[in-house]
C-alpha cells in the first residue's frame, strides 16, 4: 500500500517542499518588512556548498556535523543577504536589481561555483554525511502516514517547528507586530519608535539564513553532493519567492504551498520510475508553468480583496522624504 | 555625513560613477583572489591579455560580446519602464528554435542566397523571442501578474524545449540522417549559404554585432527621440500620471515586452548564423552560457543607456572570454560570476550618488551651528 504513486508522491512531496518551504519563510520574514529579496536561489546556492564544504572536513559525530553543517550554511545565507541588505537599505539601491544581482553573484556560475572549485569539489563529489530518516519508533511502517509522516529527516520536522515559530512570530509577538508595522508604514512605525533601518536589516538576513538551511536540504538530504553550477537547485529559489506570493505572506499557507510544489517536483521523477511513456522534459517542466499559472490565479481571481502584500514593499525608507 | 537629494545631476557624474564603480569593483575582486591565494596583479594582467591585448582575443572578446550586447539591449528596453523582464535568456533560445526553423527550411527548398537567409532568419528569431516575451507580457497587463517570476519560470521550459527538440524527439530541427547522428542526437546542420558573414581580417567582427549595434541605434532614438520613448519614461516614473495622462499603460507593456523579446531573440539568430551553425539543444552549449542573466549586469551597468549597452558589452564580453580562454586551477569557473556580481554590486552602490550629494559636516562645533538641529527621539 505504501508503494502507490500517490503515496510515494506525497511523501517525495514533503521532502522536495522542506527547502521550498525553509526559503519561502525566510522570503516572507524580509518581505514582511518590506524588502524584497530576489537573491534567493543564489542564497540557496551558496548555502548549500557551505552546507556540504562543512560535512566534508568536520570529522565527528555524524548528527552533530550535521547540525554544524546546518548552522554554517545558515550563516552562509545570511552573509549573503548582508550584501542584499546593505545596498538596499543603506545605499537605497533598487532591490529588485540587487536581488538579481546577488543571484548572479551567489549563483551556480558565480561564488558557489568559485568556493567548490576553490576547495576542490569534483564537478559530483558524493557526501560523506547526509540527513537520514529518522524513523520515529518504527512508526514508519504505518500504512500511508508512515512513509508521508514519520519517515522523514530531522529537516522536516524542523520546518515544521520554523513554519510554527515564525507564524506566531509575526501573528503573535510585539516584534512580529513592530515587523509587520515596519512593511506596511514604515513612516508611522518610525514615528512610534520603532528601528525601521535594524528591523529590516534582521530580518533581511534571518532570511538568508533560512534561503542557506534551504539550499543545505539539497546538498545534504534531497541529492547529498555537490553539483556545479545551477542544476542542484534548479529554480527552486524562484518558486519560493512566488510561494510567498501565492501565500498572501502567510506562514501556514506556505507550507501548504511548498507541499503542493514539493509533489509537482517529485511527480516526474515517480512517474519516469514507472516507465510512464511521456517525454521527461514535459514532466519537468510541470513545476514552472504550474508556479505561472498558479500566480495568474493568485493575482487575477483574488486580487479584489487585498492581498496581504506588504504595503512598503520594495520601497526604500528615508527618514527625510516621507 | 548626511546625504542629500541632487537636484540636478552634472553631466559628468553619469560617466564618472559607472567608472568608478568599475575601479572599486576590480578593487575589491583584487581582495578576494588575494585572500584566496591568488596573485590579484598577475590575474588581472592574464585577463587584460586574453580578452583585449593578446594574439586574435579582440575577435574572441566579440564573439562573446555579442550574445550579450542583444540581451543587455533586451533588458535595458524592459528595464527602462520598471518592467522586469528577466526571461531573456529564453527568449534567446527561441529566437534560436525560430531561425534555424526558418533556415533548415529555406534550405530545403534550395535557397542560396545569403542576405536572404539573414533577413529571414532576423524575422523569424525576432518574432520568435517576441511571442515568448509577450506570454508574461499579456500575463502583466491584463492579469497584474508578477512579470519577474513569470519571464524566469518560462526560461526553464525553454530551456527544457531546446533539450526536447534535439534529444527526445524527432523534431524537424534533429538530425537523423545517419547513423551517428541518430545515436547520439544533435542538431541539424544549417545550409552553408546560411552561415552570416564576417568582418575584418586582423580582427574579426560578427555580422551579429554589427546588428546589434544597428538595433541599439534604433533602440536609442526610439527611447529618446520618439514620443513611445517618452511614454515609457513617464510610465516608469509613475504609472498613474501616465494613467490620467491618457497613456495606454496596458498596450506599452505588450510593445515593450514585445521589443525586449525580439531583441533577445536577434541575439539567438546570432548564435545559429555567427558561431554554432546547428541548433545545440545540450545542457552545455547554448544553456550554459548563461546570455541572459549577463545582459542584466550589461544593463545596469549601463544604466539602461542602449548606447552605452555597446560599450558595456564589449567590456563584459572581454572579460566572458578571458574566463573561457583562462580556465583551469589558476582561474576557477565561477571567478567570472564573481566578478559580475560584485561590478553589478557597486555600480547599484554607485547609483546612490547619482542621486544624492554626500555632505560632510563636523560634528564638533560647540554651539550645534551647523549639526543636526533636532534629533527625533527614538
Amino acid at each position: 500500500m505504501n508503494d502507490t504513486l500517490l503515496v510515494v508522491v506525497l511523501a517525495d512531496a514533503v521532502l522536495y517542499g522542506t527547502p521550498l518551504l525553509f526559503a519561502s519563510l525566510g522570503e516572507l520574514l524580509a518581505e514582511r518588512s518590506g524588502v524584497l529579496n530576489l537573491g534567493v536561489e543564489g542564497m540557496m546556492l551558496f548555502g548549500a556548498v557551505v552546507g556540504f564544504w562543512t560535512t566534508q572536513r568536520v570529522e565527528g559525530a555524524s548528527a552533530l556535523v550535521l547540525v554544524l553543517a546546518i548552522l554554517a550554511s545558515g550563516l552562509a545565507g545570511a552573509a549573503m543577504a548582508a550584501i542584499h541588505a546593505f545596498l538596499t537599505i543603506t545605499l537605497r539601491a533598487n532591490q529588485i536589481v540587487s536581488g538579481l544581482a546577488l543571484t548572479i553573484f551567489a549563483g551556480g556560475l558565480g561564488l558557489s561555483a568559485y568556493v567548490g572549485t576553490e576547495l576542490g569539489f569534483s564537478p559530483d563529489t558524493p557526501a560523506k554525511q547526509q540527513f537520514g530518516s529518522l524513523d520515529v519508533s518504527a512508526l514508519a511502517d504505518l500504512p500511508v502516514l508512515g512513509p508521508i509522516v514519520f519517515d522523514q529527516s530531522a529537516l522536516v520536522y524542523a520546518s515544521w517547528i520554523a513554519t510554527l515559530l515564525v507564524g506566531l512570530y509575526l501573528g503573535r509577538t510585539r516584534f512580529g507586530l513592530n515587523v509587520r508595522a515596519v512593511g506596511e508604514a514604515p513612516a508611522s512605525a518610525d514615528a512610534m519608535g520603532i528601528n525601521v533601518t535594524l528591523y529590516r536589516y534582521v530580518h533581511v538576513l534571518i532570511g538568508g539564513g533560512f534561503a542557506g538551511v534551504a539550499g543545505a536540504c539539497y546538498s545534504l538530504s534531497i541529492s547529498p553532493g555537490w553539483i556545479a553550477g545551477d542544476t542542484l537547485i534548479g529554480g527552486a529559489g524562484w518558486i519560493a519567492i512566488a510561494l510567498v506570493i501565492f501565500a498572501f505572506w502567510r506562514a501556514e499557507l506556505c507550507l501548504v504551498g511548498a507541499y503542493l510544489f514539493g509533489a509537482l517536483s517529485a511527480l516526474p521523477f515517480a512517474l519516469q520510475a514507472r516507465d510512464v511513456e511521456v517525454a521527461p522534459e514535459l514532466l519537468y517542466a510541470i513545476p514552472y508553468v504550474m508556479t505561472i499559472i498558479v500566480l495568474v490565479i493568485a493575482s487575477t481571481g483574488l486580487s479584489k480583496r487585498r492581498l496581504g502584500a506588504p504595503a512598503a514593499l520594495g520601497i526604500p525608507y528615508v527618514r527625510e522624504e516621507r | 555625513m548626511k546625504l542629500e537629494r541632487r537636484l540636478e545631476q552634472p553631466w559628468w557624474l553619469s560617466v564618472a560613477v559607472p567608472l568608478g564603480s568599475l575601479v572599486v569593483a576590480f578593487g575589491m575582486m583584487a581582495v578576494i583572489l588575494a585572500a584566496t591565494g591568488h596573485d590579484p596583479v598577475e590575474t588581472y594582467r592574464e585577463i587584460l591579455d586574453a580578452a583585449f591585448t593578446g594574439n586574435g582575443a579582440f575577435s574572441a572578446t566579440f564573439i562573446s560580446a555579442t550574445p550579450i550586447l542583444f540581451t543587455g539591449l533586451a533588458a535595458a528596453a524592459a528595464f527602462r519602464m520598471q518592467l522586469f523582464n528577466i526571461g531573456a535568456e529564453g527568449q534567446l533560445y527561441l529566437g534560436a528554435v525560430g531561425a534555424s526553423w526558418i533556415a533548415l527550411l529555406l534550405g530545403d527548398r534550395g535557397a542560396t542566397s545569403t542576405p536572404l537567409y539573414v533577413v529571414a532568419m532576423c524575422v523569424a528569431a525576432g518574432l520568435a523571442g517576441a511571442l515568448w516575451a509577450l506570454i508574461p507580457g499579456v500575463l502583466k497587463a491584463f492579469a497584474r501578474t508578477n512579470e519577474i517570476i513569470t519571464s524566469l519560470m518560462l526560461n526553464y521550459v525553454a530551456g527544457l524545449l531546446l533539450t526536447y527538440l534535439i534529444f527526445d524527439s524527432s523534431s524537424y530541427w534533429r538530425d537523423t540522417s545517419t547513423l551517428q547522428a541518430r545515436a547520439f542526437p544533435q542538431g541539424k546542420p544549417m545550409p552553408e549559404a546560411s552561415n552570416w558573414p564576417t568582418f575584418g581580417s586582423e580582427v574579426v567582427v560578427p555580422l551579429g554585432f554589427v546588428i546589434g549595434l544597428a538595433t541599439a541605434l534604433a533602440l536609442w532614438v526610439l527611447y529618446t527621440r520618439m514620443r513611445f520613448g517618452f511614454e515609457v519614461a513617464v510610465i516608469a516614473d509613475s504609472p498613474r500620471a501616465a494613467r490620467y495622462a491618457g497613456m495606454r499603460t496596458r498596450r506599452k507593456i505588450l510593445s515593450v515586452m514585445a521589443v525586449s523579446g525580439a531583441i533577445a531573440g536577434l541575439g539567438g539568430a546570432s548564435q545559429i548564423g555567427d558561431f554554432t551553425y546547428t541548433l545545440d539543444g545540450s545542457t552545455t552549449g547554448l544553456q550554459a552560457a548563461a546570455f541572459g542573466y549577463t545582459g542584466i549586469v550589461v544593463a545596469a551597468l549601463a544604466r539602461y543607456n542602449p548606447l552605452a549597452v555597446c560599450l558595456v558589452a564589449v567590456l563584459i564580453g572581454g572579460l566572458q572570454n578571458a574566463g573561457y580562454t583562462l580556465q583551469g586551477p589558476d582561474f576557477p569557473s565561477g571567478l567570472v560570476g564573481v566578478m559580475q556580481g560584485i561590478i553589478l554590486f557597486c555600480a547599484l552602490g554607485g547609483e546612490l550618488l547619482l542621486r544624492y550629494r554626500l555632505r560632510i559636516r563636523r560634528r564638533s562645533s560647540a554651539h550645534g551651528g551647523s549639526g543636526p538641529a533636532v534629533e527625533p527621539a527614538r
